[in-house]
């Protein structure tokens, strides 16, 4: 029987990361979610799997430090919140653009600006769609508990390396903030030079031998036939991310005549609006996406012939919508309910809402 | 004696390093970038560490060093390269680390990473061309422009009331209990091109014995910035630059 | 015992930025009258004579383009 252990989503990304063989964390505190730091820096996994943990200056330092790390083949990793995250984004940006891989984790908090610190899904589109200049995407994981914030660590790193591209743990303060139990998994141990040379010898700066050509990493073009040529290089990545990665899990979608569709915490609130509205007869169901890019898209086109309309519920001013109206394209009414500045809906708020848009 | 007599392979005393790339520079003729490229790729050599060398290269005219010196290269973001040396070298404690800045790049931009570097002792290699312009966009002032010099953005030459002081990042860095080793050199002549190399390989060679970060600031020329060809560059430089960044070891532990 | 040098240069890469000239001790070398096809005046030893070997040319040069050689007579 695995070990369920009761732990804070922070901690849970924490722990998380040293049990994935995480290399190096470099981060800045902020809240929500400087547990994240805090319980590595208790946890001392210098001494154990030889981590190494640095807590930077700022975080566009944090996210300098990973594209460093990043560059050695290492597996890397910062966290941060909505303003934090926001220096990241010309480090975010050259990551991508350099096609390094790290794991970014965002514990969104209200905005813009300082904003509050109570959570808030506000940053929706800055990290599904980039973020930081230039065309490039993000691999976006929406978690909804603590466990799904150990988990997504691993896999975040599995699908930053297969593509050689920044991925991103989207959280809320709800999410770190919150304790639930979590299963832990089997430990990885960190890979050895030996691993890092043959996974990532034709790319990593890991010293310049003499079987090769010295590395160079770069996102730099002088020629724009060669930059064009780089961006057509990078679609072709995110088209294939977007055929082979899309996550997300459906409630009572089956018979459904509405379709809700909420991520991370919201997910977990619209589950009981579901319930509220099966109580009297209204077919409604409930899409979570799990991966925010790549979107599940062709799920929720699937269902839109059986649909009358669909809802987003967002911790925002109406971000997530605009895909979905996106792929609605017309045929069926999105309609938006959601709060800001860390105002968290009740079910009930929302079931009241989601009634008044179908009347 | 016959030139052909003198000019044998047996008789070479000096040529250009095979650490160096066959690419051709792209720098301006004259341009100190050369020179430096030249002492530390001779250097790599001569200690043997081609296959255990990482560079960090900033934005600035030097952005493209990576074609030159064959090293593994990882080119920063403006101002960022001592973050991503610090955690190149806390990951990969057995590679020989060293960033390549310009002016604009570490004492301006990126003032915070190299100052946190430098305080937490990182056991890099600095490198810090200091030529008081910002070289690759065209000749602006940057934080150790001097006062009364003529630059794209002081067309009257900089003043102190409305762009403060002229910057002695490296004496400040100094000060800083992280650091080992802290020189300022130049390249305009051959005896100051041995000092600066027997400096930078100083450098090298703390970088491995845990004594913190070394930070060697080369005084160098931007002809085309300043607008002067490269003799007479040389000359302003030790007549104006010298004295105000005076050469030598601050620090040597 | 005196020391006769020479110099090789890689004209197509010299830029004719003089700086070797202005650290020659013996007045050997100088910017030629011709181009090279960038469009610089590229070193050549004016003087070959004077050429001690000494080596400050190539010890300045930016881009590494001269190549010494001495004998001891």
């Amino acid at each position: 029987m695995a070990e369920k252990i009761l732990m804070k989503g922070n901690e849970a990304i924490a722990y998380a990361a040293i049990n994935c063989g995480c290399d190096g964390y470099f981060g800045y505190p902020i809240t929500p979610q400087s547990e994240v730091m805090e319980t590595l820096m208790k946890e001392k996994p210098w001494e154990t799997t030889g981590m190494v943990v640095l807590q930077a200056e700022s975080e566009t330092s944090s996210i300098n430090m990973v594209y460093g790390g990043a560059c050695c083949g290492k597996k890397v990793m910062t966290s941060s919140s909505s303003p934090g995250i926001s220096l990241m984004c010309e480090g975010i940006s050259y990551l991508a653009g350099a096609e390094l891989p790290c794991l970014v984790v965002n514990v969104m908090r209200g905005g813009p600006g300082l904003g509050t610190i109570q959570p808030s899904q506000g940053d929706y589109f800055q990290t599904t769609k980039g973020g930081g200049h230039g065309d490039y995407r993000n691999i976006v994981l929406a978690p909804a508990s603590a466990q799904d914030m150990y988990d997504f660590v691993d896999l975040g790193f599995e699908l930053a390396f297969k593509y050689r591209n920044p991925a991103i743990i989207l959280g809320d303060g709800v999410i770190g903030q919150m304790m639930e139990k979590v299963e832990l998994r089997p430990a990885k141990a960190r890979r050895t030079d030996e691993e890092i040379k043959k996974l990532c010898a034709s790319w990593a700066t890991i010293g310049k031998t003499a079987d090769r050509k010295a590395n160079t990493i770069t996102s730099l073009a002088l020629e724009a036939d060669v930059q064009e040529r780089f961006n057509i290089k990078l679609q072709k990545k995110y088209a294939e991310i977007e055929a082979n990665e899309v996550r997300y899990s459906t409630y009572k979608t089956e018979d459904a005549e509405h379709l809700i569709v909420a991520f991370g915490c919201m997910s977990r609130i619209c589950e009981n609006v579901v319930e509220l509205a099966r109580e009297q007869g209204i077919k409604l169901g409930l899409l979570r996406p799990i991966t925010l890019f790549p979107y599940p898209k062709a799920a929720i086109d699937a269902l839109v012939p059986q649909l009358k309309s669909i809802m987003s519920v967002e911790l925002n001013a109406g971000q997530m919508i605009e895909d979905i109206r996106l792929i609605s394209n017309g045929r069926v009414p999105v309609n938006f309910y959601g709060r800001q500045g860390g105002m968290v809906p009740s079910p009930e708020e929302i079931f009241e809402a989601f009634i008044k848009t179908i009347k | 004696m016959d030139i052909k007599d003198i000019i044998k392979p047996e008789n070479k005393v000096y040529g250009k390093t095979p650490l160096l790339k066959d690419a051709i520079l792209h720098y301006c003729p004259g341009c100190s970038h050369g020179t430096v490229h030249k002492i530390i790729a001779e250097i790599i050599e001569e200690m043997g560490i081609q296959d255990r060398t990482i560079g960090i290269s900033p934005v600035g005219c030097s952005v493209f060093a990576y074609n030159y010196l064959d090293i593994d290269w990882q080119q920063a973001a403006h101002g960022r390269a001592p973050a991503l040396a610090t955690a190149t070298k806390r990951l990969m404690p057995d590679k020989y680390v060293f960033t390549y800045q310009g002016d604009g790049d570490l004492a301006s931009i990126g003032t915070a990473e190299i100052m946190h570097a430098c305080n937490r002792g990182e056991n890099i290699v600095v490198i810090f061309i200091n030529n008081a312009i910002y070289g690759m966009t065209g000749g602006q002032m940057v934080p150790t422009t001097l006062l009364g010099q003529v630059t794209a953005t002081t067309p009257y030459g900089r003043q102190a009331d409305l762009n403060g002081y002229p910057l002695k990042i490296t004496e400040l860095i100094a000060q800083l209990e992280g650091t080992c080793y802290v020189t300022r050199q130049s390249v305009q002549n051959p005896a100051a091109v041995r000092k600066t190399k027997k400096a930078i390989r100083k450098a090298f060679e703390n970088s491995m014995m845990k004594k913190g970060t070394s930070f060697v600031e080369v005084v160098s020329t931007c002809n085309s910035g300043w607008k002067i060809p490269p003799v007479q560059a040389n000359k302003w430089m030790e007549e104006n630059m010298f004295p105000f960044y005076p050469l030598g070891d601050m620090k040597d532990r | 015992m005196a020391l006769k040098g020479a110099i090789v240069v890689d004209t197509e890469r010299c830029k004719g930025c003089s700086v070797c000239i202005a650290n020659c001790p013996t007045g050997t070398i100088a910017l030629s009258k011709e181009v090279n096809s960038k469009g610089y005046n590229y070193l050549y030893m004016a003087n070959p004579d004077n050429c001690t070997g000494c080596t400050n040319c190539a010890t300045v040069c930016p881009d590494a383009v001269i190549t010494v050689y001495r004998v001891k007579l």
